[in-house]
């Protein structure tokens, strides 16, 4: 029976519970409850009116068995009863019921909605509390939709109750989380920042949380709690630990409050009003004095809570990273944590210290923590928090240390936890890459790799070695050597024997001359792995051993009777089988030089964005490898191969694939990709007339290639796009030329002409500078499903482009189907000897290939109605963004590419339009109708844009980007 | 904060709160998984974990842990003391709180939560504040009981 039971226990409740809590198994459980469901159906379903006492503890009892993790699928209408009732302990089981179970039975919301409408009128604070509780726990749209208009009244007037404005505040901020575009601030703003200085600690520490969301999607119009947070912060932080009374913790003044308030400040930069600075960083450096003061009491609450401070401060310091002086005090300060005996405090100071150790002011302070990095790394017993050491070594990596800290993540690897071996995997063979001096040492450190951790290393890191070693002449006859002994372990992982038969049947020759690795050895010792690999694996040997014939004619004879016997030319595998006919059959039949052409040695992938570093990125999310110094000086010294160095290296390997471009012994389709000029090469080429592999990613399709192709190396972007390159996108919408780009270097223009599902558009690059951009080049890419939905050509672009000169690009469009993404364009030069890397978003919309249909009022409705089932539509309501000027938005709707039709919308406000897309495969018809509310003051002007079409992701489509440009 | 969850030692739930819309699936999944892994976890380890995009943090008390799942940039030490408010909340309002006490009377720890955190954020940080508001509303309940037939 419960210790306690505060207000009216309910008898029959506890001893539910009881029974419950005695129950010796699991069925005795479902039992006793089945019981109970069939005594409560029968009393809700009796005729014999309930009085509010047991209604509300049936009620209780039936969430206390969905607590238990069952089912309830009744007694939601008498929940709602009681909300209605009179008696505060009635109406707030109510809803509690109502907040921990309304999901599952909406179709009672207007009542429920009603129910709330009554108590937030009440005028009684703890109804009104009650009721905002519910608002806040259900946080649906429905109830944005009812309350959203009427809550942002009770939180900024006056007369309201502290606690009532408190809920209010909390409540709007879920409101606003879950359906932005119902709660709307607009003539309250001023009043709900001014909360910031609301006499009650309480109102300030809820209200908070809703700017400090409301700034961070609306920065401009909220900018005016700059001040006020810096101020509240400097009151608090300068006030002694009894002044703020009930909200002193642990004798640290108000921390929930302080935190809130640095984090506010996260959402905008520095202050530029010089006293506000000012007494910012006072702040922060009083925050960061304190830390060093001695406690005032032992208790862990009281380090927790002052440390909570200091730690967002720090985070404040690192947002602004302009204060050399703060990011290297804040660095010391967290030095100091590392050796803390609390595990808390040494896991967060890892943490922080890995942001810190990307500002260009604090990462050399960083950098002398490295032995306790290390040490750490060693010795710590959570893999949490050995899992940050790694993360922090990752960071603080450079140049100078980059040796130690790749051999001792290398040794870690030996006994890492497993759920962390494949990052730290492409963790360490992202950093040798990048700090690689002399290249043998990076062909250790990746064949080590693979040596501890093979199980771990994804397919990208092993094809980044072999880009490497292609594009590096100097480092090709260690890699063979290397490799060479690595095969001789007894037992080594099919990852090295992949990246031996491609490197010994690219470099053997290298190191042939010695008697011990002659070519028959070589071989020997390849072929002595065969039968223990994978099918994927054997293939690539399979083409290993004809590269070998090439490089090696004293093995032809031995090499032939391997394809030739029956577990190769009979094998089960069709892809292996066909290998062994058609390298069998070209060996016999091509001449030297034939086959000297065919076997070439790969050309040097392009260089791109490092593979292994985009699926880092797509592990962790963009933010948690911003440490990566991308800049062109770092990548330039590389030469570094292409992502799609994987797929062309397994392409040339593999000329057997049975392509529909590919005749029957491969000559053709191992062309292009050995090296030999495109126009020679399969028809693939032809289409795209690009030169080298760089073509595969102009939106070839790789089927019929090798199936251990990894998609998403077939996919992979070759640089992220730049963050506004969606807006760019947007500016484009409704027009067809203008400047698509700008930077102090580099200026790209774009005029472009659309007719029926085909486009052709011109690309202007203008060197800004006075000096010449070198290693010019372009690139166009469809990524994804895109593939198969645009055909996109590019003529390639001279690779030289003078100062001040401009040099045009033509780029034919032809839209095989509807599509969503846009084409990317990657441009990638030299200027005095930087790399640089910009990607954009070429702006090719689904409404390019609008035709506009005129048509009269009564076609226009007959064809909307048409048009009605629910997925053919889509719609927004939306905020006015400009000024609703009619001439402005016609020609917008004109640049569309609809026809506008007049007079036929009954009200002569709206604007109504229709056009045909036009594709390859189908055309799609689309009407669009706006309605804006012109009468709304300024401010709260919206639109509702409809639109309908026979294809649903059309009509989506064409609505998200209309929707932009208001 | 997106949810917090208080569970035994033997993983059974005492009380859940979510902030954020999922279904009544992935809740029991959530659930099952976290508790798992925190249970999993030995008492000298750290109280923070990243867990799919969320970071955990989570306390022992007793017999119960108590365990938060907050968004990436928001604070662990803060929230670790959250969790230590709302203990001390609990433990006055009941007199040297015990698992029972929220087995039994798991409304009030519903109550007493809902006045102290709403929507996922700090409501009111004051202990004096919040227990107010909890005994005035029991105070509502006996003056009802008392003026009721």
């Amino acid at each position: 029976m419960p210790a306690v039971s505060k207000g009216d226990g309910m008898r029959g409740l506890a001893v539910f519970i009881s029974d419950i809590r005695n129950c010796k198994s699991k069925e005795a459980e479902i039992k006793r409850i089945n019981k109970e469901l069939a005594n409560i159906r029968s009393k809700f379903k009796g005729d014999k009116a309930l009085d509010g006492y047991s209604k509300k503890k049936y009620v209780c009892k039936l969430l206390f068995i969905f607590l238990l993790g069952h089912d309830i699928d009744f007694g939601h209408m008498e929940a709602v009863n009681l909300l209605s009732s009179n008696k505060y302990t009635e109406k707030q089981i109510g809803y509690l019921f109502i907040s921990v179970l309304v999901n599952s039975n909406s179709e009672l919301i207007r009542l429920i909605n009603n129910a709330i409408k009554n108590d937030l009128s009440s005028r009684n604070p703890t109804f009104m509390c009650l009721a905002l509780h519910c608002i806040a726990n259900v946080g649906s749209r429905e109830m944005a939709e009812a309350f959203a208009g009427e809550i942002p009244r009770i939180l900024v007037a006056g007369d309201t109750m502290d606690s009532v404005k408190q809920s209010a505040a909390l409540c709007l901020l879920r409101l606003y989380k879950a359906s932005p575009d119902l709660v709307l601030m607009g003539e309250w703003t001023s009043r709900v920042v001014h909360l910031l200085n609301d006499q009650h600690m309480g109102v300030v520490t809820a209200a908070i949380s809703l700017i400090t969301c409301l700034s961070s999607k609306n920065p401009d119009e909220f900018k005016t709690c700059v001040s006020l947070a810096v101020s509240r912060l400097s009151r608090i932080v300068s006030s002694a630990s009894t002044d703020l009374q009930d909200y002193t913790y642990y004798f640290v003044p108000a921390p929930w409050l302080s935190c809130k308030l640095l984090r506010l400040l996260q959402c905008y930069p520095p202050p530029e009003d010089g006293a506000v600075k000012g007494r910012l960083v006072e702040c922060l450096e009083t925050i960061l004095n304190k830390a060093q003061e001695p406690p005032k009491s032992k208790k862990v609450q009281h380090s927790n809570a002052k440390n909570a401070i200091l730690f967002e401060a720090i985070s404040l310091i690192i947002h602004y990273d302009s204060e050399p002086n703060l990011l290297v005090r804040a660095c010391n300060q967290l030095g100091q944590f590392l050796q803390h005996r609390e595990t808390n405090l040494r896991y967060l100071a890892l943490e922080s210290m890995c942001t810190l150790a990307s500002s260009e002011f604090s990462h050399e302070a960083v950098k002398t923590h490295i032995e306790t990095v290390i040490n750490a790394l060693k010795t710590e017993r959570d893999v949490s928090v050995r899992q940050r050491a790694a993360d922090l070594l990752y960071a603080m990596c450079d140049r100078s240390n980059a040796k130690q800290i790749v051999a001792e993540m290398l040794s870690y690897l030996e006994t890492a936890d497993y759920s962390i071996r494949e990052e730290m995997v492409l963790k360490v063979a992202i950093l040798a890459e990048k700090y690689a001096v002399d290249y043998s040492w990076y062909v250790d450190t990746i064949l080590n790799l693979i040596r501890i951790a093979g199980d771990y290393v994804s397919e990208e890191v092993w094809y980044r070695v072999i880009q490497i070693v292609i594009n590096r002449d100097d480092v090709q006859g260690y890699a063979a050597k290397t490799v060479f002994e690595a095969l001789q372990a007894p037992a080594c992982h099919e990852n090295m024997v992949k990246v031996g038969g491609y490197i010994l049947g690219e470099f053997g020759n290298l190191i042939a001359g010695d008697p011990r690795s002659s070519p028959l050895v070589q071989f020997n010792l390849l072929h002595s792995k065969f039968h223990l690999c994978s099918v994927p694996t054997r293939a690539l040997l399979l083409s290993a051993y004809i590269k070998f014939i090439n490089l090696f004619p004293e093995t032809k004879a031995t090499i032939q009777e391997v394809l030739r016997s029956d577990s190769q030319i009979r094998n089960s595998d069709v892809e292996l089988q066909q290998r062994a006919v058609e390298y069998l059959k070209l060996s016999s039949i091509a001449s030297t030089d034939v086959l000297a052409t065919v076997l070439e040695e790969m050309p040097p992938f392009p260089e791109r964005e490092s593979s292994i570093l985009a699926k880092l990125k797509k592990k962790k999310g963009p933010g948690a490898v911003s440490v990566e110094l991308e800049d062109g000086k770092e990548r330039g010294e590389l030469n570094g191969g292409g992502d799609r160095g994987g797929d062309a290296a397994i392409a040339a390997s593999n000329a057997s694939t049975p392509s529909p471009s590919a005749d029957l012994l491969g000559l053709r389709s191992a062309a292009p990709v050995s090296g030999v000029a495109p126009s020679a090469g399969s028809l693939l080429v032809d289409v795209f007339s690009e030169a080298g592999p760089a073509a595969s990613s102009a939106g070839v399709n790789d089927d019929g290639f090798l199936s251990s192709t990894p998609p998403s190396a077939a996919s992979e972007d070759p640089a992220p796009p730049l963050p506004e390159s969606d807006e760019l996108l947007n500016k484009f919408v409704c027009k067809n030329n203008g400047v698509l780009f700008e930077n102090q270097l580099l200026q790209i223009g774009i005029k472009s002409e659309y007719r029926q599902n085909l486009g052709r558009m011109y690309l202007f690059y203008g060197n800004k500078t006075s000096v010449q951009f070198v290693s010019f080049s372009t690139t166009v890419s469809c990524p994804g499903e895109l593939q198969s939905q645009l055909n996109v050509q590019t003529k390639t672009v001279e690779p030289l482009v003078e100062g001040g000169a401009q040099v045009q690009q033509v780029i034919n469009i032809e839209c095989l189907t509807d599509f969503i993404d846009a084409p990317l364009l990657n441009i990638k030069f030299r200027y005095g000897g930087a790399l640089q890397n910009i990607s954009l978003k070429l702006p090719v919309t689904i409404n390019k290939f609008f035709q506009p249909t005129e048509m009269a009022a009564a076609d226009f409705f007959q064809r909307w109605k048409q048009l009605s089932q629910p997925q053919q539509e889509a719609q927004k309501i939306f905020k006015a963004s400009h000024g609703m000027d009619t001439e402005v938005l016609k020609a917008k709707l004109l640049g569309l590419g609809t026809a506008l039709l007049e007079n036929v919308d009954p009200n002569p406000e709206n604007y109504v339009c229709a056009g045909v897309i036009q594709t390859k495969a189908q055309q799609v018809g689309c009407l669009l109708r706006l309605e804006p509310n012109a009468q709304a003051q300024p401010g709260e002007q919206m639109y509702r844009l409809t639109l309908r079409s026979s294809k649903d992701t059309v009509s989506q489509r064409v609505c998200d980007l209309l929707a932009e440009q208001f | 904060m997106q949810f917090m969850l208080l569970f035994s030692r033997q993983g059974k739930l005492r009380l859940q709160k979510w902030y954020v819309p999922l279904s009544d699936k992935e809740r029991k999944k959530i659930s099952r998984d976290l508790v798992q892994t925190i249970l999993a976890r030995k008492p000298k380890m750290c109280s923070f974990l990243e867990w799919r995009d969320l970071k955990i943090v989570y306390k022992r008390y007793a017999s119960l842990y108590f365990c938060c799942a907050v968004e990436d940039q928001d604070n662990e030490l803060i929230t670790l003391e959250i969790i230590h408010r709302y203990v001390e909340l609990l433990d006055k309002y009941f007199g040297s709180v015990c698992e029972l006490d929220i087995i039994f009377n798991f409304e009030k720890a519903y109550f007493i939560l809902d006045e102290f955190l709403l929507g996922g954020e700090a409501q009111e940080t004051s202990k004096k504040n919040v227990l107010k508001a909890i005994e005035q509303a029991d105070l509502l309940q006996e003056v009802r009981l008392l003026t009721d037939p």
